[in-house]
Protein backbone atom coordinates (compact mmCIF):
# COMPACT_ATOMS: atom_id res chain seq x y z
CA UNK A 1 0.00 0.00 0.00
CA UNK A 2 1.82 3.06 -0.78
CA UNK A 3 1.43 6.23 0.50
CA UNK A 4 -1.30 8.09 -1.42
CA UNK A 5 -3.47 5.17 -0.93
CA UNK A 6 -2.92 5.01 2.49
CA UNK A 7 -3.83 8.60 2.91
CA UNK A 8 -7.10 8.04 0.75
CA UNK A 9 -8.26 5.52 3.30
CA UNK A 10 -7.53 7.55 6.41
CA UNK A 11 -9.61 10.73 4.38
CA UNK A 12 -11.94 8.33 3.00
CA UNK A 13 -12.35 6.67 6.73
CA UNK A 14 -13.05 10.43 8.54
CA UNK A 15 -15.51 11.49 5.53
CA UNK A 16 -17.61 8.19 6.20
CA UNK A 17 -17.60 8.32 9.64
CA UNK A 18 -18.15 11.93 9.48
CA UNK A 19 -21.40 11.02 7.19
CA UNK A 20 -22.91 8.21 9.50
CA UNK A 21 -22.97 11.07 12.46
CA UNK A 22 -24.89 13.15 10.33
CA UNK A 23 -27.22 10.91 9.85
CA UNK A 24 -27.06 8.92 13.06
CA UNK A 25 -26.89 12.16 15.24
CA UNK A 26 -30.40 13.24 17.54
CA UNK A 27 -29.81 17.20 17.26
CA UNK A 28 -29.86 18.62 14.08
CA UNK A 29 -26.67 20.63 15.24
CA UNK A 30 -24.73 17.93 15.37
CA UNK A 31 -25.40 16.80 12.39
CA UNK A 32 -24.72 20.20 10.95
CA UNK A 33 -21.55 20.21 12.73
CA UNK A 34 -21.11 16.72 11.05
CA UNK A 35 -21.78 17.52 7.84
CA UNK A 36 -19.11 20.63 8.43
CA UNK A 37 -16.23 17.88 8.72
CA UNK A 38 -17.65 15.61 5.81
CA UNK A 39 -17.44 18.51 3.33
CA UNK A 40 -14.11 19.65 4.46
CA UNK A 41 -12.54 16.02 3.88
CA UNK A 42 -14.03 16.25 0.46
CA UNK A 43 -12.39 18.96 -0.46
CA UNK A 44 -8.99 17.55 0.30
CA UNK A 45 -10.28 14.66 -1.62
CA UNK A 46 -10.47 16.88 -4.68
CA UNK A 47 -7.47 18.30 -4.06
CA UNK A 48 -5.93 14.49 -4.67
CA UNK A 49 -8.20 14.29 -7.72
CA UNK A 50 -6.56 17.85 -9.39
CA UNK A 51 -9.62 19.90 -8.65
CA UNK A 52 -8.01 22.56 -6.73
CA UNK A 53 -10.60 25.30 -7.70
CA UNK A 54 -13.47 23.33 -7.00
CA UNK A 55 -11.58 22.38 -3.78
CA UNK A 56 -11.56 26.03 -2.85
CA UNK A 57 -14.95 26.11 -4.25
CA UNK A 58 -16.48 23.19 -1.81
CA UNK A 59 -14.95 25.47 1.39
CA UNK A 60 -16.74 28.54 0.09
CA UNK A 61 -20.01 27.46 -0.85
CA UNK A 62 -20.99 24.65 1.17
CA UNK A 63 -19.05 25.00 4.18
CA UNK A 64 -18.83 28.57 4.43
CA UNK A 65 -22.62 29.14 3.34
CA UNK A 66 -24.39 26.64 3.12
CA UNK A 67 -24.01 25.12 6.44
CA UNK A 68 -23.52 28.23 8.24
CA UNK A 69 -26.83 28.67 6.54
CA UNK A 70 -28.40 25.51 7.93
CA UNK A 71 -26.84 26.62 11.59
CA UNK A 72 -28.85 29.71 11.62
CA UNK A 73 -31.92 28.00 10.74
CA UNK A 74 -31.28 25.54 13.61
CA UNK A 75 -30.85 28.66 15.56
CA UNK A 76 -34.08 30.51 14.12
CA UNK A 77 -36.58 27.99 15.07
CA UNK A 78 -34.84 26.00 17.45
CA UNK A 79 -34.26 21.84 17.23
CA UNK A 80 -36.14 19.74 18.93
CA UNK A 81 -34.97 16.47 19.45
CA UNK A 82 -37.29 14.29 16.46
CA UNK A 83 -37.15 10.50 16.78
CA UNK A 84 -37.08 8.17 14.11
CA UNK A 85 -40.12 7.21 14.29
CA UNK A 86 -43.72 8.26 13.57
CA UNK A 87 -46.18 7.18 16.47
CA UNK A 88 -48.97 5.87 14.04
CA UNK A 89 -46.63 4.52 11.25
CA UNK A 90 -43.92 2.38 13.37
CA UNK A 91 -43.04 0.82 10.13
CA UNK A 92 -41.10 3.60 8.57
CA UNK A 93 -37.79 3.31 9.97
CA UNK A 94 -37.88 -0.78 8.53
CA UNK A 95 -39.00 0.25 4.94
CA UNK A 96 -36.46 3.05 4.82
CA UNK A 97 -33.90 0.19 5.65
CA UNK A 98 -35.19 -2.09 2.82
CA UNK A 99 -34.92 0.37 0.54
CA UNK A 100 -31.26 1.57 1.00
CA UNK A 101 -30.65 -2.50 1.21
CA UNK A 102 -32.11 -2.70 -2.05
CA UNK A 103 -30.25 0.74 -3.28
CA UNK A 104 -26.83 -1.13 -2.19
CA UNK A 105 -27.53 -4.24 -4.07
CA UNK A 106 -27.99 -2.50 -7.15
CA UNK A 107 -25.09 -0.22 -6.58
CA UNK A 108 -23.50 -3.53 -6.04
CA UNK A 109 -24.19 -4.95 -8.89
CA UNK A 110 -23.78 -2.16 -11.32
CA UNK A 111 -20.78 -1.58 -10.46
CA UNK A 112 -19.28 -5.39 -9.66
CA UNK A 113 -19.85 -5.64 -13.49
CA UNK A 114 -18.20 -3.23 -14.87
CA UNK A 115 -15.17 -4.05 -12.86
CA UNK A 116 -12.71 -6.07 -14.57
CA UNK A 117 -9.64 -6.19 -12.09
CA UNK A 118 -7.51 -3.98 -13.99
CA UNK A 119 -8.57 -0.55 -14.48
CA UNK A 120 -6.63 1.78 -17.97
CA UNK A 121 -4.63 4.48 -16.31
CA UNK A 122 -6.13 7.66 -15.09
CA UNK A 123 -5.02 10.39 -17.77
CA UNK A 124 -2.85 12.99 -16.15
CA UNK A 125 -5.16 15.83 -16.35
CA UNK A 126 -2.94 19.30 -15.56
CA UNK A 127 -7.17 21.01 -15.73
CA UNK A 128 -8.47 22.07 -12.14
CA UNK A 129 -6.57 25.21 -11.61
CA UNK A 130 -8.69 28.09 -11.86
CA UNK A 131 -7.46 29.25 -15.12
CA UNK A 132 -8.20 26.24 -16.81
CA UNK A 133 -11.68 25.82 -15.54
CA UNK A 134 -12.46 29.28 -16.09
CA UNK A 135 -11.36 29.39 -19.35
CA UNK A 136 -14.12 26.75 -20.01
CA UNK A 137 -16.56 28.09 -18.26
CA UNK A 138 -16.44 31.19 -19.95
CA UNK A 139 -16.10 30.05 -23.48
CA UNK A 140 -17.98 26.97 -23.94
CA UNK A 141 -20.28 26.72 -21.17
CA UNK A 142 -21.07 30.73 -21.22
CA UNK A 143 -24.67 30.05 -21.64
CA UNK A 144 -24.94 27.63 -18.24
CA UNK A 145 -23.52 29.99 -16.65
CA UNK A 146 -25.73 32.85 -17.34
CA UNK A 147 -28.98 30.62 -16.65
CA UNK A 148 -27.12 30.06 -13.15
CA UNK A 149 -26.62 33.39 -12.05
CA UNK A 150 -30.43 33.84 -12.89
CA UNK A 151 -31.64 31.02 -11.52
CA UNK A 152 -29.32 32.03 -8.16
CA UNK A 153 -31.28 35.24 -8.65
CA UNK A 154 -34.96 33.92 -9.01
CA UNK A 155 -33.85 31.55 -6.07
CA UNK A 156 -33.00 34.78 -3.80
CA UNK A 157 -36.38 35.99 -4.61
CA UNK A 158 -38.35 32.96 -4.01
CA UNK A 159 -36.37 32.41 -0.51
CA UNK A 160 -37.01 35.99 0.68
CA UNK A 161 -40.55 35.32 -0.14
CA UNK A 162 -41.30 32.32 1.44
CA UNK A 163 -39.30 32.96 4.37
CA UNK A 164 -40.93 37.09 5.06
CA UNK A 165 -43.54 37.74 7.88
CA UNK A 166 -46.90 38.05 6.77
CA UNK A 167 -47.49 41.87 6.41
CA UNK A 168 -50.47 41.58 8.55
CA UNK A 169 -48.56 40.75 11.68
CA UNK A 170 -45.54 43.19 11.36
CA UNK A 171 -48.52 45.95 10.82
CA UNK A 172 -49.74 44.60 14.35
CA UNK A 173 -46.56 44.70 16.41
CA UNK B 1 -1.78 7.52 -7.89
CA UNK B 2 -5.09 6.15 -6.38
CA UNK B 3 -7.22 4.23 -8.76
CA UNK B 4 -10.24 5.79 -9.59
CA UNK B 5 -12.69 2.83 -8.72
CA UNK B 6 -11.88 3.75 -4.85
CA UNK B 7 -13.11 6.91 -5.26
CA UNK B 8 -16.39 5.50 -7.01
CA UNK B 9 -16.79 3.31 -4.29
CA UNK B 10 -16.59 5.92 -1.62
CA UNK B 11 -19.08 8.03 -3.76
CA UNK B 12 -21.31 5.08 -3.95
CA UNK B 13 -21.70 4.45 -0.45
CA UNK B 14 -21.75 8.17 1.04
CA UNK B 15 -25.03 7.83 -1.60
CA UNK B 16 -26.22 5.65 0.15
CA UNK B 17 -25.78 6.45 3.61
CA UNK B 18 -27.81 9.30 2.58
CA UNK B 19 -30.34 8.10 1.02
CA UNK B 20 -30.75 5.73 4.20
CA UNK B 21 -30.92 9.35 6.16
CA UNK B 22 -33.49 10.45 3.54
CA UNK B 23 -35.47 7.78 4.36
CA UNK B 24 -35.43 7.02 7.94
CA UNK B 25 -35.00 10.44 9.27
CA UNK B 26 -38.38 12.23 10.63
CA UNK B 27 -36.51 16.00 10.78
CA UNK B 28 -37.07 18.17 7.78
CA UNK B 29 -33.81 19.89 8.06
CA UNK B 30 -31.53 16.76 8.69
CA UNK B 31 -33.14 15.16 5.97
CA UNK B 32 -32.03 18.33 3.99
CA UNK B 33 -28.54 17.63 5.31
CA UNK B 34 -28.59 13.71 3.90
CA UNK B 35 -29.98 15.45 0.22
CA UNK B 36 -26.34 17.90 0.05
CA UNK B 37 -24.47 14.97 1.12
CA UNK B 38 -25.75 12.94 -1.84
CA UNK B 39 -25.17 15.67 -3.96
CA UNK B 40 -21.59 15.88 -2.90
CA UNK B 41 -21.24 12.14 -3.63
CA UNK B 42 -22.38 12.56 -7.07
CA UNK B 43 -19.72 15.52 -7.51
CA UNK B 44 -17.30 13.20 -5.81
CA UNK B 45 -18.15 10.35 -8.65
CA UNK B 46 -18.12 13.28 -11.59
CA UNK B 47 -14.91 14.66 -10.56
CA UNK B 48 -12.95 10.88 -10.58
CA UNK B 49 -14.08 10.24 -13.81
CA UNK B 50 -13.12 13.95 -14.82
CA UNK B 51 -9.64 12.81 -13.92
CA UNK B 52 -9.87 9.47 -15.35
CA UNK B 53 -10.49 10.66 -18.87
CA UNK B 54 -8.73 13.79 -18.53
CA UNK B 55 -11.59 16.03 -19.20
CA UNK B 56 -13.03 18.92 -17.88
CA UNK B 57 -16.22 18.79 -18.43
CA UNK B 58 -17.31 16.91 -15.51
CA UNK B 59 -15.91 19.94 -13.22
CA UNK B 60 -17.79 22.80 -14.92
CA UNK B 61 -20.70 19.91 -14.12
CA UNK B 62 -19.84 20.06 -10.43
CA UNK B 63 -19.34 24.00 -10.49
CA UNK B 64 -22.82 24.12 -11.97
CA UNK B 65 -24.63 21.37 -9.01
CA UNK B 66 -23.13 23.82 -7.04
CA UNK B 67 -24.76 26.26 -7.75
CA UNK B 68 -28.08 24.11 -8.07
CA UNK B 69 -27.36 23.04 -4.56
CA UNK B 70 -26.86 27.05 -3.24
CA UNK B 71 -30.39 27.66 -4.56
CA UNK B 72 -31.86 24.81 -3.47
CA UNK B 73 -30.53 24.87 0.07
CA UNK B 74 -32.10 28.78 0.54
CA UNK B 75 -35.22 28.02 -1.15
CA UNK B 76 -36.04 24.72 1.00
CA UNK B 77 -34.75 26.57 4.28
CA UNK B 78 -37.41 29.24 3.52
CA UNK B 79 -39.69 26.62 3.53
CA UNK B 80 -38.94 25.10 6.42
CA UNK B 81 -39.03 28.72 8.07
CA UNK B 82 -42.51 29.81 6.94
CA UNK B 83 -43.76 26.34 7.87
CA UNK B 84 -42.00 26.41 11.38
CA UNK B 85 -43.79 29.60 11.59
CA UNK B 86 -47.61 28.37 11.19
CA UNK B 87 -47.04 24.68 13.02
CA UNK B 88 -44.13 25.27 15.59
CA UNK B 89 -42.51 21.73 13.70
CA UNK B 90 -40.07 20.63 12.02
CA UNK B 91 -41.46 17.14 11.84
CA UNK B 92 -42.39 15.83 8.11
CA UNK B 93 -44.72 13.56 9.79
CA UNK B 94 -46.51 16.39 10.66
CA UNK B 95 -46.37 18.51 7.58
CA UNK B 96 -49.36 16.77 5.69
CA UNK B 97 -51.68 20.05 5.36
CA UNK B 98 -51.74 19.12 1.55
CA UNK B 99 -52.29 15.51 2.35
CA UNK B 100 -56.11 14.11 1.31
Amino acid sequence: MTLSVLFFVLIGAISLAAAVGVVSSNHPVHSALFLLAHFGTLAILYITLEAQFLAAIQVIIYAGGIVILILFVIMLIGSEKIVNQAEHRTWTPYVGFALGIVLLGGLAISLLQGFTGVEPNAALLQGGSPQAVGLELFTRYILPFELAAVLLLVALLGALLLARRPKLKIEEQ
Amino acid sequence: MIPTSYYLLLGAIIFIIGALGVLTRRSALIIFMCVEMMLNSVNLTLIALSRQWGNLNGQIFVFMIMAVAAAEVAVGLAIVISHNRHTNTTNIDEINLLKW
